[in-house]
């Protein structure tokens, strides 16, 4: 009750900010999950946890709409025409975003921004200038349209893609993001070597040294997963969430392997005892969690039988599948090497920890894809591996596989090292690296670094500047200015800034090391 | 150089290699920085791959590691100090150690064995940059390396001072991808003041890369001289705006280079560097200051001016 109030007197917090947390406090009056004993000791341990989802399911996590099909037919229910023009199909979207469930009120995906708009430029002969760019009118409606996507939706997981292909519109975006210094909408382009021309992915690096997007997804690698998995299309929503366009993801739960090598710290001597035992055991557990979350939002929620998203064909249960993140290999491999501070061991250096590290990896991988949900249609019941990128209040926890800040190795091999371990998470995984400013006199550097990362099996590729004010913390960005006025006690609009602020202290994103 | 050999493969005196790096050419490039160099600029920030070892042995004992005996042998070309990868820890305490200004850590590899180590970082690499020192130095040695990396997919720049006529070096201008030249200084009299040397070939390089095409980058050190260059050391104010002080024509050396540039039709970018005192030899960055970012811009039109294709100012 006191929460309560204390939210409603809160001056930090905006008007929308305050409804979240009022409508969150409303739900947490109900507990309806049947939660296995076991399952909530580990959940009270923090080696399960669920990002914050509230207790009483009753909207997937991860929403990604077929925006194309909603721009062809319109919206009887928004009662929206389908679109004519490029202006026209603006304000559809921008509309339609607001309908979009998430867990923070925000929609975590905002379409194929380029591939959505470019086929309403192409029929326009107004639209295009000399040259095959936009025309001033119509790149102006670009940039309003990202500015109003900032406006509404001021959440840093709320993500667009772009590509593979080079577009007007596509080339429009990064120059107006280069410059236009928003956290929103986060951004990824799909980067297939057999499609994006050299200087458009020159064009979006430099974009990424100065606004630190976009990022680069491995778009061969993520096609063919989920064309085997029959969930193709897929999109890169959130921070790097790999997931299948026309569905999503009902969950996201995680497994904290540096909480589960504490708890666990005494069978840490015998890695294979600690597999087959703890470890699979928190599997288990995970896996148990997660099936009662999907099952309540499938079962009893009614979410999928009064959407009007899935009534109009925008979302379909069958699209739907669940994310089991981990959290933390890096802490719990130099537990089982035992591998100290400074030594050769430790994780990201080629030694022992690394080997435990994939053996763990491995593990989890084996468990994870046998098993099935009993609710879910999507690859069989299979649920996705998801590298999570971790929450502001964890305290000496690495994102996913990554390095820990400090202890990065040399690019070359840190890229060479992380890239097979980022293969298995289907769902996404990532890595960030801050270069040095001097790269924008060398776009192609970054280029050459990225293309060699997913020739090696990576899946996810981050940068920023190191003097740019916008930093991507772990997967969303926030703004270092901001920051600071929260720091000085000021109400900001973008939600993230709390977490980027935690992440700052907690795990020292500004000390990231700088690559040249 | 010589063209003592192992197993057929030329052996090249190597300073070190850098896997990876963002500013020696386009893209991503791995860095091999050859020992030993013709000219002594005051400026250079590489001292210890300039200075021949003379074999004093002072550093030997110097390392606190033991990473480092007497000779080195391989076919029939000596090193006077070996030095052991394995066992050195990169404290710079054998470099500091040395009278000379050299650094015992240079070793004698085959071309093979230099790309070798650089196999881990080949996925990330659009091509090789060959440094120094100065690499023309050691053609033979050069040539081979450019070539396997060819073989690689790895087409190789030269870095060069342009010290050696280039047009009398056929097989290097086959095998090298292009050139990244340094014109120091336009004058004569300046040039020598500032690295030893004579610029004539420098010029005559210039030219001719421009010429043929094989030209990637052109860099001017911007720097300003203190009072007392050549003389006595300087008081202690750092920076300048005025380009005549100290006698370095630096608008004329801009000015010439942009207009031989843009006489050859070439596409080379200019580089113009801004001197900074950081890993220079302390008695000589006290010759020299830094300019102003009011002149940098001032050089950076003339070479725009001068018809340079792209002017770069880092
Ligand atoms: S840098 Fe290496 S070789 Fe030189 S003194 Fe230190 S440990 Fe010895
Ligand atoms: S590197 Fe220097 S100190 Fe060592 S032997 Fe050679 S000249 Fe002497």
């Amino acid at each position: 009750m006191n929460q309560t109030l204390d939210t409603i007197r809160n001056t930090t917090l905006t008007y929308r900010q305050k409804v979240l947390a009022l409508a969150r406090a409303g739900e947490e009056r109900t507990q309806p999950l049947a939660i296995a004993p076991e399952v909530q000791a580990l959940r009270d341990a923090g080696v399960v946890c669920d990002l914050n989802e509230g207790p009483a399911p009753y909207r997937p996590r991860y929403v990604l709409p077929d925006y194309a099909r909603f721009l062809d037919q319109g919206s009887a229910f928004l009662r929206q025409e389908p679109p004519r023009d490029l202006l026209g199909a603006v304000f559809a979207l921008l509309g339609l975003y607001r309908h979009i469930p998430s867990i923070t009120g925000y929609p975590v995906w905002v379409g194929d921004l380029d591939a959505l708009l470019e086929p309403f430029v192409q029929r326009d002969p107004a639209a295009l200038g000399p040259g095959g760019e936009l025309s001033p009118a119509a790149e102006r409606l670009v940039s309003l349209f990202l500015e109003g996507i900032d406006r509404d939706n001021p959440d840093s997981f709320c993500h667009g893609d772009l590509g593979p292909d080079t577009t007007a519109v596509g080339r429009a975006i990064l120059r107006h993001q280069r410059s236009a210094g928003r956290a929103v909408p986060n951004l990824t382009l799909r980067y297939d070597p057999a499609r994006t021309p050299e200087d458009f992915a020159e064009a979006a690096a430099l974009c990424a040294l100065d606004a630190a997007k976009p990022s680069f997804a491995n778009d061969p690698l993520f096609r063919a997963e989920f064309e085997s998995l029959g969930l193709a299309p897929y999109a890169i929503a959130s921070c790097y969430n790999g997931l299948p366009v026309g569905g999503g993801s009902c969950t996201l739960v995680r497994l904290n392997l540096a909480r589960l090598a504490c708890t666990a710290a005494h069978t840490l001597g015998d890695p294979e005892a600690f597999i087959n035992g703890p470890l699979a055991e928190a599997v288990a557990a995970t896996l148990a969690y997660i099936d009662e979350r999907v099952r309540f939002l499938v079962e009893e929620s009614g979410f999928f039988e009064s959407s009007f998203l899935v009534r109009e064909g925008l979302i379909a249960k069958e699209r739907f599948t669940a994310m089991f993140g981990i959290v933390g290999l890096a802490e719990l491999a130099n537990a089982l090497a035992n591998a100290e501070p400074g030594s050769r061991e430790r994780f990201g250096r080629g030694g022992a920890a690394d080997t435990l590290g994939a053996r763990v990896l491995a593990a989890i991988d084996r468990l994870v894809t046998a098993h099935r949900s009993p609710y879910l249609e999507a690859a069989g019941g299979r649920y996705l591996l998801h590298a999570q990128v971790g929450i502001d209040s964890d305290r000496g926890v690495s994102p996913g596989c990554r390095v820990p800040i400090g202890e990065e190795p040399p690019l070359h091999e840190h890229l060479a090292r992380q890239a097979p371990l980022q293969t298995p998470f289907i769902a996404g995984s990532g890595d960030v690296f801050a270069f040095e400013p001097t790269a924008r006199a060398n776009p192609g550097h970054i280029v050459d670094a990225m293309k060699g990362f997913f020739a090696s099996g990576g899946r996810y590729f981050s940068c920023y500047a190191a003097d740019s004010d916008l930093v991507r913390v772990t997967g969303y960005l926030v703004k270092r200015s901001e920051v600071e006025r929260l720091r000085r006690g000021e109400a900001v609009n973008n939600g993230a800034t709390v977490l980027g602020m935690g992440a700052f202290d907690n795990l020292g994103v500004l000390d990231r090391a700088v690559r040249r | 150089m010589s063209g003592l050999k192992e197993h057929g493969e030329a052996l090249g005196l190597l300073a070190r290699i850098l896997p990876f790096s963002a500013v020696d050419g386009p893209g991503n490039r791995a860095v091999f920085f050859l020992q030993g160099c013709n000219f002594d600029c005051a400026y250079c920030h590489n001292p210890e791959t300039r200075a021949a070892c003379t074999g004093c042995g002072a550093c030997i004992p110097a390392c606190p590691a033991g990473a480092l005996s007497p000779m080195e042998r391989r076919g029939a070309r000596t090193i006077p100090v070996q030095w052991d990868r394995a066992r050195c820890r990169d404290c710079g305490a054998c470099a500091a150690s040395c009278p000379s200004g050299s650094s015992p850590r240079a070793r004698l590899v085959t071309p093979t064995e230099a790309l070798d180590e650089i196999a881990s970082a080949r996925p990330f690499l659009r091509g090789i940059t060959v440094s120094g020192g100065e690499c023309t130095l050691q053609s033979d040695f050069l040539v081979a390396l450019l070539k396997g990396a060819r073989n690689l997919g790895l087409p190789g720049l030269v870095d060069t001072n342009g010290g050696r006529p280039l047009a009398a070096e056929p097989r290097l201008l086959e095998a090298a991808e292009g050139f990244m030249l340094d014109v120091k200084a336009w004058n004569e009299d300046e040039h020598r003041r500032l690295t030893g040397a004579d610029n004539g070939p420098v010029r005559d390089n210039l030219a001719f890369l421009a010429a043929r095409g094989a030209l990637y980058e052109v860099r001017t050190v911007i720097t300003l001289r203190a009072p007392g260059f050549n003389a006595k050391p300087a008081e202690s104010d750092t920076t300048s705006d005025d380009p005549q002080e100290g006698a370095f024509d630096l608008e004329e050396t801009v000015r010439e280079t942009a207009l031989t540039l843009a006489r050859a039709g070439s596409r080379a970018r200019y580089r113009l560097i801004r001197y900074r005192p950081y890993g220079v030899r302390h008695e000589r960055a006290a010759l020299l200051r830094e300019p102003g970012s009011a002149l940098m811009a001032r050089l950076t039109e003339l070479a725009r001016r001068g018809g340079a294709a792209e002017v770069i100012v880092s």
